[in-house]
Formats: structure tokens, C-alpha cells, sequence
């Protein structure tokens, strides 16, 4: 699992930053464009996935562990409860966009949405996360006989 | 206050599954507090909503454009149901689960179900219904896969194929009526079927609904996942899948659709009656063969949710082809009484059957025997649970099916009757069998050393155990009003939905 040529190495290593940043900017553009917090989310995931097949998978956990990717995961989704939560605290109403509210910026700029700006943000981390995870969920996992000659799935012990 | 706290029922489980796993990772008892205290504030808040008629508008958005909620009498009674079962599995499961490893991620995964399952039955919009019956869906797959083994990931497989076509074919049905009226909201769409043209279109989506939501309820011809689905989960979640899985997400969306958003017709109710009725004896007759506990405790989940259908069916032919309004009442009353009923004294059973595995380390019928002395509380609750379920006197399980074969007298069905006692009988024999079997006769050397469950396992077992037994009452007047009644009314008004729904907004 040392990873493919020197080509796609390198072709990668430009590549990476520029896929991550795109995914970036459709996520905090989602309110004012088409994309949004899935579509950036998956374009975040797969730098990661690119980086993995580059690269090989303990290069990616060096950086992203499974733990690591699990924490983003479920702060991701809480993040998204807690935009909703704020709009029932203070608004009174389930995912109210009281910020818009109380806020209201000048249409068509970044900050012009209130609330759904926070909310792709959270969508993003959350999808781009389980993606990764799904994605790398699929390499680590192994079918192995046991005594009884039956077969079980077992995850492969993570490096602390 | 009210409207404060009906989106915390899915809020509090979803917050709870996503919390569990940033914390307890360290902590493992975290894992069983936060679990247990979001369920037991999800049945709290359930309960406290019991009398609330409402429709609530997600982000202040305007039902044409936004998602609603609606809380009717049918959406009250059953997320009483679904919040005292996951109650009453997690306190099951803060010891049961112990033997396997990653406690945290079932807590997780069962609180993701709970989310899904509160939000299909609060929903009052077609796609939203959709999104919350994946999620209870998806969290059930992975629930099913829990253990591991090879067996366990072949049922999950089976049933993710199965349970996935269901999910498509409703996503299908989903469009069809969109393209046919133009709305997602299921009061609007009501309303467009009634004013406008009755296209074939729809006809084709009532097919797809009743097949796909068919195949999640585990309905004879769509069943056969689940004789291995249920078996396989540990035990705590096949009280969930069998008590109120199948029902949230099958028999309550099925009906709903059914009856409130598309109209109930003669046609489609002898359709629900057929399928009842073939559920129900199918189901018994592969019951009785059965000598593992579990899978024979699935099977009877078949037969005993035909019961369901056959007597909400049997309303909803009543009420379309203009018979009796009495019988149709009664036997819709039947129908959802029994599904009330079924959610208990089967978890209940899928519990027990836990408990003994826990204990004894199997759950082959041939290798248990003589448990009587040496696990006393698990088999008076399995007696209780058993002579419900058989629909003895004065267990939950009777008055349900008395209903069901009164309604189906008064109705002119006598036949329909005379089968329904029939399945009673046949299921009364293979109880009979489970009690001889497990706790009767010769005690085996490998079982001596065999002690009673611990605590909080027991407790789960008593109050499902009191609740089987004291659920008759709620058919004295007074009670009855109060909580099968608007279930009832809910259900029976038919395409009256509509116009209620507008009333309450």
C-alpha cells in the first residue's frame, strides 16, 4: 500500500489544495450560487479520497484519523441541531432564522442569509466527514475466519 | 409552552445520538445516561402532548412552501407507543448490551431510530415522511448488522436489499402524486384529489405505497426479511423492530396515506383485508414450526400485525362501501388497539427471549428446559406476555381481538371472525409449546448454574409486564375517549383530514 507513480503523486500534491479550496467556497457560497453544504462537502471528501488513492491509507490517517473523522462527523450534525435549537430558543420556531431576523444584510453578499449560512457550514463538515469515513471505513474493514470456520467483520486496529 | 417542546421529540434523540459518540468514547457510562435520560424525556414529552391537537410550521414557513407537522389523535397514541418502548429497550439494554463491544454506537444508532420513527408519525408532508422513514430505516439496517457475525450481516443484508426497494418504491409513489397534484403537503394534496380529476395515475401510487410501505411493515407476500432480520438484532432492538418499527414505519404510514391523504376505497380496503388475512394465517402456520425462540417470536410478529391491517382494513371497507358506521368504528378501534397492544406484549417477548439468552447463552427451544425455579421473573413474564399475545382473558391481547371479531360479526363477515379465532388458537398451541419448552421439564446439566437476569433487565421485564396486563382498562368509558377514541376519529375521518388539518392552522 505504498500508492500509485510518481505522476499521480505529484499531479496530486498540486491538486489537493485546489480541490479542498473549491469545496470551501462552494459551501460558503451555497446560499448565493448553486452548491451548497452536500454538494461542497462531497468535493472536500474526495481531496481526501484522492489523497488516499494517491497516496495509500496510512498516509491519509497520519493526517485525518478515524477518530478524528468521527468527532467531525457528529459535531458536524450537533452544529446543525444547535442552529435549529437557537431558532426554537430564541425565536420560538424549529429552525427559525432569527439572525436574518435581527440581522438583515444587504441582499446578495456573503452575510445575507442568516442563519443558512451556519447551517451549510455544519452540512458540509458533517457530509464531507462521513464520506471520508464511509470511503475509508471500506479499507480498514476485514471479513476473517474464526474458530468455527463462520466468518466475522473485524476493524483493523487503529495507531493511537 | 406546547409548541415549544414538539420539535424536542425529534431534537432530543437526534442531539442524544450525535453527542453520545463525541463523549462516551472515554466515559463508557455516559453512554448509558445520556441514552436512557433522552428516551425517558422523549416518553415524558410525549405523554405531556397526549392532548394536543396542533400543526406545527418548521421555521415559520408557510405550509404550501414549508414542512408541517401535524399532531392528531392516531400521531399522539403512537408516539406514546414508539417513546415508551425505546424507554423501556434502553433501560434493557444498559446491561444486555454489555457483552459487546462499542456500546456507545448502538446507543447512537438507537436514537437515530427513535428520531426517525417520532418524525414519520408527526409528519403531515409527503416527502418529509419520506427523509424521516430513511433514517429510522437506515439506523435500523446498521442495528440489525450489530453483532457482527456472518449470519447477522447476511439478515442485514437481506433486509437493506428488501427494505431499500420498499424505500424506492415510496419515493415513486411519492412523485407520482406530486406530478398528479402539485403539492407535498398531505392536506393539500387531500384536498387537489378531491376537488380535481381522479387520474390513473394515482391508482398506480396507492400500488406503489401499499408495496413498499407493505414491505416495511413485513406483510405476507413482502415478508421474508423479516424472519431473519428480527432474530438476528440483539435483543433490546428486536423489541424495537418488531414493537414499533414495523408499525411506524409500515402499518401508521400505510394507513395514513390510505385513508387520510389518497382516500379510502372499497377496492383498497379488500386489498388491506386480503393482505390482512393472509398475514395472519401465513405468518402463524410458519410460527409453529419454529424451535428457535426468536425466529418463531418473528414470524408470530407476521401473523399478529395481520391482525392490524386485517381489522383497520376491514373499517375502511365498511366505511367506503357504506355499511354499518358502528362495525366500521369498532373494527378500526380493533385494528389499532391490537397494533397498541402488539407493541407491547411483543417487545416484551423479544425482551424475555433476551433475558433467557443472556442467561443461558441460547436461544434453541430444544436446549433449554426446566428454567421455572431457576429464572422465576422472566417466566411469569413470559406467561403473562405469551396468554396475551394467545388472546387470553384478561390480558391486553383479548380485548383487541374481540373487537376485531365483534366488528367483523356486526360487519357481516362471520368468516372473517371465524379465522381470526382460528390464528388465536394456533397461536395459543405454539406459546404453549415456548412455556413446556423453556420452562418446564428436565432442567440440562449445562443450565445449572443459570441465575435470574440482573436488575435493571427485570425492571424492563415488570412494567411491559403490568402494562399487558392492565392495558384492558383503557377500553372502560372514560379512558376510551380519551385515548383510542381520537385515534380512531383520526383514521376514520378519511379524506376529513384535509379539512381538520386547515382548522388547526
Amino acid at each position: 500500500m505504498n500508492g500509485m507513480t510518481v505522476i499521480v503523486k505529484t499531479v496530486t500534491r498540486w491538486l489537493k489544495v485546489f480541490i479542498f479550496l473549491y469545496g470551501i467556497y462552494i459551501i460558503i457560497t451555497g446560499h448565493l450560487a448553486p452548491g451548497g453544504g452536500f454538494a461542497g462537502g462531497v468535493i472536500i471528501a474526495c481531496s481526501y479520497m484522492l489523497l488516499t488513492l494517491a497516496y495509500g491509507k496510512e498516509f491519509t490517517l497520519k493526517r485525518l484519523s478515524l477518530r478524528a473523522g468521527h468527532h467531525l462527523d457528529s459535531s458536524g450534525a450537533l452544529l446543525f441541531l444547535v442552529v435549529a435549537l437557537f431558532g426554537l430558543g430564541s425565536g420560538g420556531i424549529f429552525f427559525a432564522n432569527v439572525l436574518q431576523n435581527r440581522y438583515p444584510g444587504a441582499k446578495f453578499t456573503l452575510l445575507s442569509s442568516g442563519t443558512i449560512l451556519i447551517s451549510n457550514i455544519a452540512i458540509g463538515l458533517k457530509v464531507a466527514a462521513s464520506l471520508f469515513l464511509i470511503f475509508i471505513i471500506l479499507s480498514v474493514l476485514r471479513i476473517v475466519l474464526v474458530e468455527d470456520g463462520s466468518q466475522k467483520m473485524i476493524q483493523e486496529e487503529e495507531e493511537e | 409552552m406546547n409548541t415549544l417542546l414538539i420539535p424536542l421529540l425529534v431534537a432530543i434523540p437526534l442531539g442524544g445520538a450525535f453527542f453520545i459518540p463525541l463523549v462516551s468514547r472515554k466515559v463508557r457510562v455516559l453512554a448509558d445516561i445520556i441514552g436512557n435520560l433522552a428516551t425517558l424525556s422523549v416518553l415524558v414529552i410525549a405523554v405531556l402532548l397526549f392532548q394536543v391537537r396542533t400543526v406545527y410550521s418548521i421555521g415559520g414557513w408557510n405550509a404550501s412552501v414549508g414542512i408541517t407537522w401535524v399532531l392528531d389523535g392516531f400521531s399522539n397514541l403512537m408516539l406514546v407507543i414508539i417513546c415508551l418502548i425505546s424507554f423501556v429497550a434502553t433501560l434493557f439494554s444498559s446491561q444486555y448490551m454489555e457483552r459487546y463491544t462499542a456500546k456507545y454506537k448502538f446507543y447512537s444508532l438507537f436514537l437515530l431510530m427513535v428520531a426517525g420513527m417520532n418524525g414519520v408519525v408527526m409528519t403531515g408532508d409527503m416527502f418529509n415522511l419520506f427523509v424521516f422513514l430513511e433514517i429510522a430505516s437506515v439506523a435500523s439496517y446498521a442495528l440489525v448488522a450489530f453483532g457482527g457475525n456472518h449470519e447477522e450481516l447476511e439478515a442485514a443484508f437481506k433486509y437493506l436489499v428488501l427494505a431499500s426497494i420498499g424505500s424506492t418504491l415510496v419515493l415513486f409513489g411519492i412523485a407520482f402524486i406530486y406530478g398528479a397534484t402539485g403539492y407535498l403537503n398531505m392536506a393539500s394534496i387531500s384536498q387537489a384529489i378531491r376537488t380535481g380529476p381522479r387520474t390513473p395515475i394515482l391508482t398506480l401510487a396507492v400500488v406503489f405505497f401499499t408495496v413498499g410501505f407493505g414491505i416495511k411493515a413485513a406483510l405476507v407476500p413482502f415478508h421474508p426479511w423479516l424472519p431473519d432480520a428480527h432474530p438476528s438484532a440483539p435483543a433490546p432492538i428486536s423489541a424495537m423492530l418488531s414493537g414499533v418499527l414495523i408499525k411506524a414505519l409500515g402499518i401508521y404510514a400505510l394507513t395514513r396515506v390510505l385513508f387520510n391523504v389518497i382516500g379510502i376505497t372499497p377496492i383498497y380496503g379488500a386489498v388491506l383485508i386480503t393482505i390482512g388475512a393472509l398475514s395472519m394465517v401465513v405468518g402463524v402456520f410458519l410460527a409453529v414450526g419454529q424451535w428457535d425462540f426468536k425466529r418463531l417470536l418473528a414470524y408470530h410478529s407476521i401473523s399478529q400485525m395481520g391482525y392490524v391491517v386485517l381489522g383497520i382494513g376491514l373499517g375502511g371497507y365498511i366505511l367506503a362501501s357504506g355499511g354499518k358506521q358502528s362495525a366500521a368504528m369498532l373494527a378500526i378501534l380493533g385494528g389499532i388497539f391490537h397494533l397498541a397492544n402488539h407493541s407491547v406484549f411483543k417487545s416484551l417477548l423479544f425482551l424475555v427471549s433476551g433475558s433467557i439468552e443472556y442467561s443461558t447463552g441460547t436461544r434453541q427451544l430444544k436446549e433449554m428446559g426446566g428454567l421455572l425455579e431457576k429464572m422465576p421473573l422472566t417466566r411469569a413474564t413470559c406467561t403473562i406476555a405469551s396468554l396475551s399475545i394467545a388472546g387470553v382473558p384478561p390480558f391486553n391481547g383479548f380485548w383487541s381481538k374481540l373487537i376485531i371479531i365483534m366488528a367483523a360479526f356486526q360487519g357481516g363477515y362471520p368468516w372473517l371472525a371465524a379465522l381470526t379465532i382460528l390464528v388465536s388458537f394456533v397461536t395459543l398451541l405454539s406459546f404453549i409449546k415456548v412455556l413446556r419448552y423453556a420452562f418446564l421439564g428436565h432442567l440440562p446439566e449445562s443450565l445449572k448454574a443459570v441465575r435470574e437476569s440482573p436488575a435493571l433487565m427485570s425492571i424492563a421485564l415488570v412494567v411491559l409486564a403490568i402494562f399487558c396486563t392492565c392495558m384492558g382498562l383503557l377500553l372502560i368509558p372514560g379512558a376510551r375517549e380519551m385515548i383510542l377514541d381520537p385515534a380512531v376519529g383520526a383514521l376514520a375521518n378519511g379524506v376529513g383530514y384535509a379539512q381538520a388539518v386547515l382548522a388547526l392552522r
